[in-house]
């Protein structure tokens, strides 16, 4: 695994211009080559299936209207707990509200506040991990002694005093989950800096004498880029989890605003007599999930193989 | 040995007090001004006059400057006093101590079945002769570890307790009613129990010690569970403060959905009551928690392994770090 790592980064960071002008020859190999790739990719079906599904689940976010018609907040107080079929595929809750047009319109904020969350964790780690393996010494021993404390924390206590302080919403379960994740990618960050560091080409750049922040921004951060991406795919699984089990806890998006965590919790009063509730809304969430951790996985695979 | 000793409770120790000085700026520092979310949460909401205001804030301390106000809080909390729960008046020692045993009970149920489930997982993946039934075996784990653990557990109660009626839904904290949540509990450590010990699994079978166990006629059995399967645990020891905290917070998720008391539902309940005295109080135990599995497993793992034993001995200067002050001189 180590290894094929460092086969990723030896390799020529800018092709010469020259070499950029596409020969009839070398566009026919670029086909050929993504031919080839889209056919060990469909031979996938899991992966396929992941796909179909986080696009759907994306289209959702960007055009609810389009996908669900009906009023996610609109009661109708004749057709409550009425069960799935075809007015109401999901059914409906003690409101009467149509739960497909609920969850269909709750994926924007509930697929926003992980991406969000792991934009800000991969920001803010990577900046730590750059400066503690660039900078070591004491500033290395200091910061990477905060991230160890904050990975002796559980993720979700981080979370959960981090909305103690800011206050309930879903920027602040973003906030909260995005700095439980910092850590994982101040390590990972610190550890191929310091990896990237011994390389030749960082040695050429400093001796033909190329400013120490010039050197880290350009030549050590683009070749950190393969493992810290990885991991942020992985970490958006996660992501998506934590934003749910703090929306159902009630800390996030609060009611009536569809939230797919907050629409199962909604449904656990009404367990017992009508299962479509909590049940739909809840594998939608798993579904949604499941093939986010299954397209990291093979992006990592990628990656490492 | 006394040194490593030493060093290994001087970590588990500093780790819990940065813990606490972690909390103390978020909660404390981080809000403004906390009497305000205090009193906001609590119930009151704008109804607290401004002497009610003063008061509360001498009570507890803020009209003090902030070096001050922390090193009374790091010095009560050297003494057990992690303040008083604005909820229940109750102090905040009390209440975990009240409700912990509770989710040892549970996490110590879930940590059983997560092990029996994730191992066995793991060993009959790797001993099975049937390539689909193996494959299917290594990716289940993967799925377990993207389930919401709340759904699962609701979807449980939902078929078991409602639908079937097989199992208890509340209530009964101790016997029948420990299974749903347990099994809840246990999901994801299992899987991360399983996806490691089948990977090290692997690692183990390609040692030489297996070719020679082979060489020397052992069956195919004998060589998993006698020769593999021994050496292929002692990386999962290492998982012990991962695992304990990974069921601590779980129990903040599975404690609601099964309206158990405890740890978690009461951590729960004090994050929705803005009640940040016994918010801080979680955050330490889930450090205390951590740091101590981490040194019972810094301890046990010489005993187990004798080469860690002699690496504990020495104290090498880590090896990236040698190497790269070489290549800058």
């Amino acid at each position: 695994m180590a290894e094929s790592t460092i086969d990723l980064s030896v390799r020529t960071p800018e092709p010469a211009p020259a070499e950029q002008e596409q020969s009839p020859d070398r566009a026919a190999r670029l086909r050929a080559g993504a031919r080839r790739r889209l056919r060990s990719w469909l031979r996938q079906p899991g992966l396929v299936l992941a796909v179909l599904v986080l696009l759907t689940v994306l289209a959702w976010a960007l055009a609810p209207g389009l996908f669900a018609p009906r009023d996610p907040l609109r009661a109708d107080p004749a057709h409550i707990f009425e069960p799935p079929g075809p007015g109401a595929w999901f059914g409906t809750d003690y409101l009467g509200r149509d739960l497909y047009s609920r969850v269909v319109h709750g994926a924007s904020l509930s697929l926003r506040a992980p991406v969000v969350a792991v934009a800000l964790g991969l920001v803010s780690g990577t900046t730590v991990g750059l400066l503690a393996g660039a900078l070591g010494g004491w500033v290395d021993a200091l910061l990477m002694r905060a991230v160890d404390v904050l990975l002796a924390i559980p993720g979700i206590l981080v979370s959960l005093a981090v909305v103690t302080a800011l206050g309930f919403g879903t920027v602040h379960v973003a906030v909260a989950v995005g700095l439980a994740s910092l850590p994982g990618f101040a390590r990972i960050t610190r550890a191929q800096v310091l990896r990237v560091l011994g390389e030749p080409y960082v040695e050429a750049a400093t001796a033909s004498g190329v400013r120490r922040p010039v050197v880290l921004l350009t030549h050590v951060l683009p070749n950190v880029r393969g493992p810290v991406l990885s991991l942020a795919a992985l970490e958006l699984g996660t992501a998506v989890l934590a934003v749910a089990a703090l929306g159902f806890l009630g800390f996030g998006a609060q009611p009536p605003t569809p939230e797919w965590g907050s629409m199962v919790s909604e449904g656990r009063d009404y367990l017992g007599d009508y299962w479509w509730f909590t049940t739909l809304p809840g594998l939608t969430l798993a579904l949604v999930t499941l093939s986010v951790n299954r397209i990291a996985r093979s992006v990592t695979h990628r990656r490492t193989h | 040995m006394a040194r490593y000793l030493a060093v290994r409770l001087l970590h588990a120790v500093v780790t819990v007090w940065a813990a606490f000085t972690l909390s103390f700026l978020m909660l404390y520092l981080l809000p403004g001004d906390p009497v305000t979310i205090m009193l906001g949460g609590a119930g009151g909401s704008g109804d607290a006059s401004p002497a009610q205001v003063a008061a509360l804030r001498s009570a507890y301390g803020f009209d003090k400057p902030v070096p001050t106000q922390y090193a009374d809080r790091l010095w009560a909390a050297l003494h057990g006093d992690f303040g008083t729960s604005l909820q229940t008046g109750d102090t905040v020692a009390h209440t975990f101590a009240t409700a912990v045993p509770q989710t040892l009970a549970l996490a110590g149920a879930a940590l059983l079945l997560a092990a029996v489930l994730g191992l066995g997982t793991a060993l009959v993946a790797t001993a099975t002769h049937s390539a689909r039934l193996s494959r299917l075996l290594l990716t289940a784990p993967s799925v377990g570890v993207s389930l919401p653990q709340f759904a699962v557990g609701l979807v449980l109660l939902q078929l078991l307790s409602f639908h079937w009626r097989l199992l208890p839904a509340f209530g009964d904290p101790t016997g029948l009613g420990l299974i749903l949540p347990a099994v809840t509990l246990a999901l994801p450590t299992a899987s991360v129990l399983a996806q490691v010990f089948a990977q090290s699994l692997a690692d183990a079978l390609d040692e030489p010690y297996v070719t020679t166990a082979r060489a020397k006629g052992a069956g195919r059995a004998r060589v998993q569970l006698r020769h593999a399967a021994c050496n292929a645990a002692l990386p999962l020891l290492s998982l012990g403060g991962l695992v304990a905290g990974n069921l601590l917070a779980g129990s903040v998720v599975v404690e609601t959905v099964f309206s158990r008391d405890g740890f978690g539902r009461i951590t729960a309940a004090a994050v929705a009551a803005k009640d940040i005295p016994v918010v801080q109080g979680a955050v330490v135990v889930g450090a205390v928690v951590f740091a101590a599995v981490n040194l019972a497993v810094d301890l046990v793992n010489p005993l187990l392994d004798p080469r860690l034993a002699q690496r504990a001995r020495r104290t090498p200067e880590r090896s990236s770090r040698r190497w790269l002050r070489a290549r800058s001189t």
